[in-house]
């Protein structure tokens, strides 16, 4: 298990070198550098050039790009030019908020559409059936930011049942241990904070969860079905087995394999939906802050969101792995 | 065979499916035969004559939906006997791995290819014989070195797909016989095996009868298992028993040209060289209706116009000598003389033949 992980964080290099190779051609592609974003319309060309120099933009490609990896490698993402203050340490001080959101939809995501998928399945051809299945086509239809806005509009503002932006209520104090308030709230016992921050949470969260909701119900569903069929549902059958271990054992173990997989990448993907939600609710998350960086040609801050997003996919891609492999021995033993 | 009632009568048991736009099939159509305790009973047929349906029927494994199934199948249970066609499910679930078992086809799909040989072992145990703790697993353990699997201790924390062939089918029959079931069903058990193995398994399935005297339907569409294994064979041809005989004087004395069209066909060491084989003519798709008279006569050499009128009853067969027939019965208004095909229907006792055919029956 320990040489699996080494090996698959080996692989990792590669993966993100071609990555910032990509990167960074991508970005001398972009048409408008920051040199007019951060100058006024009416500079002239001089200053521009100025600028650019200062930057270090008129080197040779292959210099500025040894120096972009030199700096990567030093975790040093440049210094956003809306803020002044380096990208790490804005991403650092967002990331809770992000990071809260996506496991609050992530969790939607599974509580709901694991149970909802494998009922659908069970109940094949029935109205819950066919509810499922076309609730969640749906919800992959529906852009995030749409149904984000809806669900503001209608239960924020309309209703008034959830609170309609930010992350806490204004004039809440609380103690910050981590940056994570719902986990700072129950460490510290200041409840009002949690349930606050959880009534923050719970639209931008749903809203972020449509996709992976969506997703899941219906490979739950696929994946129930076909297990169903399977010989060796027939087996645990003709061996007398009560119908719930038939159902968790022979049939749902089997049937969550390729939804791990699914819940994986849906969790990498859940940040790019991230900046569009954030942005609705104006939640103070890195999604957001990418927004306004993308009005702004904040470049260093995209470019590091960028190598973020990657990272973290393919840390998430080993997670799923080693869960895979510990669920399915076909995989551990190869 | 004795003559006191026996473990399983199964009278005419059909299964229709019904499919929505493709009307109905009739996958059984009135199919009888009894099974003895310690005696083996074939039930033999081409590609899609039945036999896995009516395996499935017994066990009630069929889906609750789209299927009909009629006839009666009674079974004597310790508490008194049954139609098992007519069991409830939750009925059923206590009665399948307990009193009757069965073994499938295909061994590697038919394990759960992600918990442990152990546990689909164990599991059983738990259910059925309500063992616990330390005992199961040395149970389990028991069970597997009585079927052959060495080193059983360590195979108990192995997955099927670390098993060969052959050590899976054994682990099936482990389970299968875990309860000592008094009716176990063989679902061509030895057909996705290589031919070495095959006549293994086959010897070990006659022992665990002899030993435990269980009641076997073998379910093949091999005549050499047949020949090796089964006591009294049913010979089925579109859902129906075409004919049924103790295993002698089926293979001496065939009466229905499909049986006789069936032995005909089996590769011989001892055909000259370069002779092609000799199979039965057409396919099952040229079947007509049962109704409309004998299903087989498209595809039979001896039909006759008699044959067109109507379902041809099961009569018994008569003998030259005027002796019991031993059970010899046949659906055939012209079934072939017994003196004329001798010679060319007799055969060995083969224990194995090849496969040349993987499709499930």
């Amino acid at each position: 298990m320990l040489r699996f992980i080494v090996r698959r964080l080996l692989q990792l290099i590669p993966t993100l070198g071609g990555l910032s190779i990509l990167l960074f051609v991508w970005l001398q592609r972009l048409p408008g550098g920051p040199e007019y974003a951060l100058l006024p319309d009416d500079a002239t060309p001089e200053q521009r050039a100025m600028l650019r120099r200062s930057l270090g933009l008129d080197e040779p490609l292959m210099v500025q790009y040894l120096a972009f990896l030199r700096r990567i490698a030093q975790g040093d993402l440049g210094t956003s030019l809306q803020t002044s203050r380096p990208v790490l340490d804005e991403f650092f001080l967002r990331f809770p908020a992000t990071f809260e959101l996506g496991v609050t939809a992530i969790l939607i995501a599974v509580i709901i559409g694991l149970p909802l998928g494998y009922l659908a399945a069970r109940r094949r051809g029935t109205i819950l059936d066919f509810a499922a299945v076309g609730g969640s086509l749906l919800g992959i239809c529906t852009p995030v930011f749409f149904l984000a806005f809806i669900l503001k509009v209608v239960f924020a503002e309309g209703m008034g049942w959830f609170p309609s932006a930010f992350r806490l209520s204004p004039g809440l104090t609380r103690t910050d241990i981590t940056g994570f308030v719902v986990l700072d709230g129950v460490m510290t016992r200041e409840w009002d904070v949690v349930w606050d921050a959880l009534a923050h949470l719970a639209l931008p969260g749903l809203a972020l969860a449509s996709i992976p909701l969506a997703v899941i119900t219906r490979m739950t569903r696929a994946s129930v079905l076909e297990v169903m069929e399977e010989d060796y549902v027939r087996t645990a059958n003709a061996k007398g087995l009560h119908r719930t271990t038939v159902r968790t054992r022979h049939v749902l173990r089997n049937a969550l394999l390729p939804v791990v997989t699914a819940v994986g990448l849906l969790t990498g993907s859940l940040f790019a939906g991230a900046v569009l939600t954030e942005s609705v609710f104006a939640f103070p998350g890195i999604g957001s802050f990418v927004y306004i960086a993308t009005q702004e040609r904040d470049y260093p801050v995209l470019t590091g969101f960028i190598l973020l997003i990657a990272t973290m996919y393919v840390f998430i891609n080993l997670l799923v792995d080693i869960s895979y492999s510990l669920l399915d021995p076909r995989v551990r033993a190869q | 065979m004795s003559s006191s009632t026996p473990l399983l009568a199964v009278d005419e048991l059909s299964v229709v499916f019904h499919r929505r736009g493709s009307g109905e099939t009739r996958a059984v159509d009135g199919v009888s035969f009894s099974l003895e305790e310690g005696r083996v009973t074939g039930l033999v047929g081409e590609s899609g004559c039945g036999k896995s349906v009516t395996s499935l029927a017994l066990m009630g494994l069929l889906p609750d939906r789209g299927v009909k199934v009629g006839g009666s199948a009674v079974m004597q249970l310790p508490d008194g006997e049954a139609d098992l066609l007519r069991l409830s499910q939750r009925r059923l679930r206590d009665l399948r791995g307990s009193q009757m078992a069965m073994i499938f086809q295909d061994p590697l799909s038919s394990l759960n290819p992600v918990v442990p040989i152990g546990m689909q072992v164990t599991e059983i145990l738990k259910r059925h014989r309500g063992m616990r703790g330390v005992a199961v697993r040395k149970e389990a353990a028991d069970l597997l070195y009585r079927v052959g699997i060495p080193d059983p201790t360590r195979r108990l924390d192995e997955y099927p797909h670390q098993l060969s062939g052959g050590m899976r089918q054994r682990a099936l029959i482990a389970m299968a016989v875990a309860c000592k079931p008094r009716l176990m069903i063989a679902d061509e058990p030895t057909t996705a095996l290589d031919v070495t193995i095959q006549a293994q398994i086959l010897e070990l399935l006659k022992d665990l009868v002899t030993e435990e005297g269980t009641a076997l339907l073998m379910i093949t569409h091999d005549l050499g298992v047949v020949a090796g294994l089964c006591d009294d064979i049913n010979v089925l041809y579109a859902g129906r028993a075409v004919e049924t005989a103790p295993r002698e004087p089926l293979f001496a004395d065939p009466t229905h040209p499909y049986t006789v069209g069936l032995l005909g066909s089996i590769p011989r060491l001892d055909a000259p060289r370069g002779e092609s084989l000799t199979p039965v003519r057409g396919s099952a798709n040229d079947n007509i209706a049962w109704v409309d008279g004998c299903a087989f006569a498209p595809r039979c050499d001896h039909y006759t116009m008699e044959c067109l009128q109507g379902p041809p009853p099961l009569v018994s067969v008569e003998k030259g000598d005027g002796g019991d027939d031993g059970g010899h019965v046949h659906r055939c208004v012209n079934p072939i003389d017994h003196a004329a095909v001798a010679d060319r229907a007799v055969l060995d006792s083969p224990t194995v033949a090849d496969e040349d055919e993987e499709e499930r029956g």
